[in-house]
């Protein structure tokens, strides 16, 4: 078993930059988010496409972000 | 170009790949994410969960030695065992299970450059399957606390020109502006960082593949920010994973000799009464 066709892309969620990482294994579409500073794991999601992996991995992603507080420096 | 003071503690993805059937090799995967491991894994490589198996699970501290022993020989790893470690985020957890296996004296282990990132992107082979172990007896040294930074060795000295004080987390996360990466819950009162403390994000270490930038490049980049292995160093971050990171740079490739860790980081001092604290910016490195 190998990752397969293997991509990633960045987009912005709740004002934070968010790299999706998406790879098939098997039959099975994986995706992680990672924010991209520090570049910590958020959310591990599977999916029988690429779409519907990303698009559980972006909710997911998008709700705990939504909880991250700013404060005024 | 300058060569990392100890590049056998560093291994490639092909090198790996090449030693996949070495029996004096155990390959351990250290994941932030510890349902990574079940998903894929390099062939013959164990998991350990960095959050039970790698920590006290009663009390805030590293894993005790009893445990270490037991957790090593339970994985077949006997003292004279080549440990390669790796796992997601870069090698975190990777490096904090290389920190505590170097606390308990274990010889011979090495990070494989890159993670389990760069594992994955290369499409190499993953398996499913847990391999089956041989209990051997481990006995760990007492632990070598001069790679460890406690607290109070950081109140002693920080605003007293000791050592070098790395903060490693995000420029966010240091400023003030966050308690905690995003997305991750928040476990400090406080934001800031500890004074005097310099900016150095991990992730500056980091090639986009996940691999360890040049000697050079590493060495340019502390002595930026003032930072050249003349005094002592301490790195911190929230929880003292992403410190490891940085503690295996300046002491394993950049070979500084006086490099500790500070695992109680910003989670133990921002929640402390009345330490200092510093907000914004990092002041200028001298």
């Amino acid at each position: 078993m190998k990752a397969e066709d293997y991509a990633t892309r960045t987009l912005e969620l709740e004002g934070w930059q968010v790299k999706l990482t998406s790879y098939k294994l098997g039959e099975t579409y994986h995706c992680t988010a990672d924010n991209v500073e520090p570049g910590a794991w958020i959310a591990r999601t599977q999916g029988a496409t690429r779409e519907e992996a990303e698009n559980k991995a972006i909710d997911r992603a998008r709700d705990l972000l939504a909880r991250t507080k700013r404060r005024p420096v | 170009m300058a060569e990392y003071t100890h590049p056998e503690t560093l291994v490639s993805t092909d090198w790996v790949a090449q030693n996949l059937k070495n029996f004096s090799l155990r390959i351990v995967e250290v994941d932030v994410d510890t349902k990574a491991y079940d998903e894929g894994h390099v062939p013959g490589a164990i998991g350990w969960a960095w959050n039970t198996q790698l920590c006290d699970t009663v009390r805030r501290d590293i894993i005790p030695k009893a445990d270490f022993e037991m957790l090593t020989g339970s994985s077949g790893i006997s003292n004279e065992t080549t440990v390669v470690l790796y796992g997601d985020n870069n090698n975190w957890f990777a490096a904090w299970a290389f920190w505590q296996m170097k606390i308990y004296g274990h010889r011979d282990v090495r990070i494989m450059n890159g993670g389990r990132k760069k594992w994955l992107a290369e499409g190499r082979e993953l398996s499913k399957e847990s391999p089956s172990l041989t209990v051997v007896s481990y006995t760990a040294t007492p632990p070598d606390y001069t790679i460890r930074a406690f607290l109070k060795q950081v109140q002693d000295g920080f605003d007293k020109g000791k050592f070098d004080m790395v903060d490693v987390r995000s420029g966010p996360e240091f400023t003030g502006e966050i308690l905690a990466p995003p997305g991750l819950p928040e476990t400090c009162q406080r934001g800031g960082h500890i004074p005097g403390a310099r900016s150095i994000p991990w992730a500056q270490a980091c090639n986009e593949d996940g691999t360890f930038k040049s000697a050079d490049d590493l060495k340019t980049l502390y002595a930026n920010a003032g930072i050249s292995g003349d005094k002592p160093i301490v790195a911190y971050c929230r929880i003292g994973e992403r410190s490891s990171h940085s503690w295996y740079v300046l002491k394993y490739l950049l070979g500084y000799s006086n490099v500790t860790n500070y695992d109680g980081s910003w989670t133990e001092w921002g929640n402390l009464v009345a330490a200092p604290v510093e907000r914004g910016a990092a002041k200028a490195a001298p």
